[in-house]
């Protein structure tokens, strides 16, 4: 190890990014709590009138305004991926070459084999992060999409006209909710697992990985800036 | 005997109904139709000149529900008129003939209206070891259909065994019971429900005696005039959903009081039907104005989807008590245990590396004595 270490305060993630980090995360927060409650709705007071009352209503409607917000916020980040720095760039989400696999045990070693890491770390995601991004991507279109079904025939809205094949190629709204439902779960798990290792990332490279995501930089030693 | 040839008008005169009955009868399909009553006198005079098409009523893999709700339909001279004067031609259930003569009247129609019969099929098609499971007259059910299907002007499918298959395809659907539309390439008019409502039924068989034509069909097939909405747009117990009202048990207050049955199972919410607008046995009632939550029969697959008095289904594969719910929880405190164990084995297998670089770190900078 060098005796001398000088750490490079590198521009990571553009406010694009980082918005689109925040919203989603705030708009998949309301969305799983709101989604839970209309898949099983507690028992309020039964003291009034119908008329005075329209609490699920009120749930229901967050969680399509959530759903819309969710929605946008995926398709700007997805256009940000073409023109954004290159860390934003969708090429970091699939492992193309080689090199990305190799990328992948190693990350997996040190993460899992807790072993000490010998190549260079990424600076933007590690490939591993990025090939798990791309797979929850689909699960977002997944869930946008079976949302956007089931959201089709409470509204005249176009997004639910134009995700109404997902009905018949699933077999029936019940199938289709079903699954919508069980995938709350993965986002449960996801945002678990996620906010672990941005936390054990953070404590064991030490380079500033949480506040990244706020501020969008992040800390490098510059011996091992040749990334 | 296959009667083609005659008018509806004339058929019924023949049978004894006045020119009233007739009118009534014509004013009756205009609305059932949807073109309101000012259009029954264009409608009569359709039915006095053209030619009544002969009807095959084909039974399969079935109970026999859609013909117990057809013949209930709440105008009794409509299921009259339509079961006797229009004439079924062949309906193993309802005809006098039997045996060879039966099958002989049906091959009748068959040749002498190629092409314009109305062909009406109740009940699934087994496909699985060669048809076995359904034989009538020596013959598989798929080619007594697909014979039958060739020469008709028009296909319905009645309820919900020939539209998606019903409790016959429900899993592991032994008998490999198959929708009608799968079975044929010709457009069918799917009628869900189980049974599908009588008014309903009669109102589509109007509407292609009196156009000639299909009614406007949505993407699976099922008229939209009846199918494009949901039960729980047009129930009447809506307002309590929204307001979050809800029966908790079947036994409660909160059931005396009429409120939603969501919480019961009810799947009103993705359920598409006229239930609640048409209403059962001459605009009585409907199951949820009764007190009970809609099984979501007139939907692909519905038996699949239980317990029918639980909002969520049983997550497939996990048993009948499990829902996704119970699924996700457990997944959940297991990613949350695998969390905590790592953290701690990180703090003890990386320990040293950790320090090293922050003393390191901390050595290398300037006022490093203050930090130590
Ligand atoms: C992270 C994303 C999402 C999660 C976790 C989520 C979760 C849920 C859950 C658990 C339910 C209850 C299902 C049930 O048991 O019946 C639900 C219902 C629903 N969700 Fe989502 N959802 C998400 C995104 C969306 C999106 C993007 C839309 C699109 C507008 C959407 C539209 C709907 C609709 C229409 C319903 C049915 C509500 C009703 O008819 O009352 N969801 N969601
Ligand atoms: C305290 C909460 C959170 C923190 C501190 C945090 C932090 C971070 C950081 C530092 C990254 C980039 C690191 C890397 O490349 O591995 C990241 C990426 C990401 N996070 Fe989070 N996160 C949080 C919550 C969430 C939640 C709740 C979700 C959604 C369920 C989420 C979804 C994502 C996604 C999709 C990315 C990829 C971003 C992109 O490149 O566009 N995060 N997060
Ligand atoms: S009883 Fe069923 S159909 Fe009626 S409002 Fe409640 S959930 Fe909807
Ligand atoms: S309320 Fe539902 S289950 Fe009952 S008859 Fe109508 S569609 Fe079928």
């Amino acid at each position: 190890m060098p005796s001398t270490q000088t750490y490079r305060r590198l521009y990571v993630w553009e406010m694009p990014v980082r918005l689109y980090h925040w919203l989603n995360a705030l708009a998949i927060a309301v969305l799983a709590v709101t989604g839970y409650l209309i898949g099983r709705p507690f028992t309020v007071g039964y003291a009034q009138e119908a008329s005075f009352q329209y609490w699920f209503g009120t749930v229901r409607f967050l969680h399509f305004m959530a759903g819309y917000v969710f929605l946008f916020n995926m398709l700007v980040r997805t256009y940000w991926g073409f023109v954004g720095n290159r860390f934003a760039s969708w090429d970091k989400f699939i492992p193309l070459n080689r090199q990305a696999w190799r990328d992948i045990v190693e990350v997996l070693r040190i993460d899992i084999l807790q072993t000490r890491g010998t190549g260079p770390i990424h600076i933007g995601h590690n490939r591993l992060a990025g090939l798990i991004y791309f797979v929850t991507f689909f699960i977002f279109m997944f869930q946008g999409l079976t949302g956007f079904a089931l959201y089709g025939p409470n509204s005249h809205s176009v997004f639910g006209n134009l995700a109404a094949w997902v009905v018949p190629l699933m077999g029936s709204e019940a199938v289709v909710r079903q699954w919508h439902h069980a995938m709350l779960w993965f986002y449960v798990l996801f945002t678990l697992v996620h906010v672990y290792l941005v936390f054990y990332h953070d404590y064991v490279e030490g380079r500033g990985t949480t506040s990244s995501m706020v501020g969008g930089w992040k800390f490098e030693r510059e011996d091992r800036l040749d990334d | 005997m296959p009667r083609a040839g005659n008018s509806l008008w004339e058929v019924m005169r023949e049978k004894g109904y006045s020119r009233r009955d007739f009118m009534q009868f014509c004013t009756f399909a205009a609305t059932a139709a949807g073109l309101g009553t000012n259009a029954s006198a264009a409608v009569a005079k359709a039915f006095e000149k053209k030619d009544r098409p002969p009807v095959l009523w084909l039974h399969f893999q079935e109970c026999t529900c859609c013909s117990e709700s057809f013949i209930r339909a709440s105008h009794p001279m409509v299921a009259d008129v339509l079961l006797d004067a229009i004439s079924l031609d062949y309906d193993e259930t309802l005809q006098a003939a039997a045996g060879h003569q039966a099958e002989k009247c049906k091959a009748d129609v068959m040749k002498a209206s190629a092409g314009k019969y109305i062909l009406l099929v109740e009940g699934s098609v087994p496909t699985k070891e060669n048809g076995v499971f359904c034989m009538i007259g020596g013959r598989t059910a798929e080619d007594i259909l697909k014979e039958a299907a060739a020469g008709a002007a028009a296909i319905v499918a009645w309820g919900n065994c020939a539209s998606y298959g019903c409790v016959q395809a429900a899993k592991p659907n032994p008998t490999g019971a198959t929708a009608i539309q799968k079975l044929v390439n010709k457009p069918v008019i799917n009628v869900p429900g189980c049974p599908p409502i009588a008014d309903v039924m009669v109102a589509i068989v109007t509407h292609i005696l009196m156009f000639g034509r299909m009614p406007e069909l949505d993407s699976q097939g099922r008229p939209k005039e009846f199918y494009s909405r949901r039960v729980h747009d047009t129930c009447y117990r809506r307002p309590y959903y929204d307001a979050g009202l809800f029966v908790e048990t079947f036994d409660d207050d909160n059931a005396r009081k009429g409120y939603c049955l969501y919480k019961m199972g009810c799947r009103g919410p993705l359920t598409y039907n006229a239930c609640s607008v048409t209403k059962w046995n001459g605009g009585t009632s409907y199951p949820i104005q009764s007190g009970h939550g809609c099984l979501g029969c007139s939907e692909n697959g519905f038996w699949d989807n239980g317990p029918f008095y639980r909002h969520l289904p049983s997550f497939p594969g996990f048993g009948i008590e499990s829902t996704a719910d119970t699924v996700g929880l457990t997944l959940g405190a297991a990613a949350a245990v695998g969390v905590a164990a790592h953290a701690v084995s990180t703090n003890i297998r990386k320990r040293k590396l950790i320090h090293d670089q922050v003393v390191e770190a901390v050595k290398d900078t300037p006022d490093s004595k203050e930090v130590e």
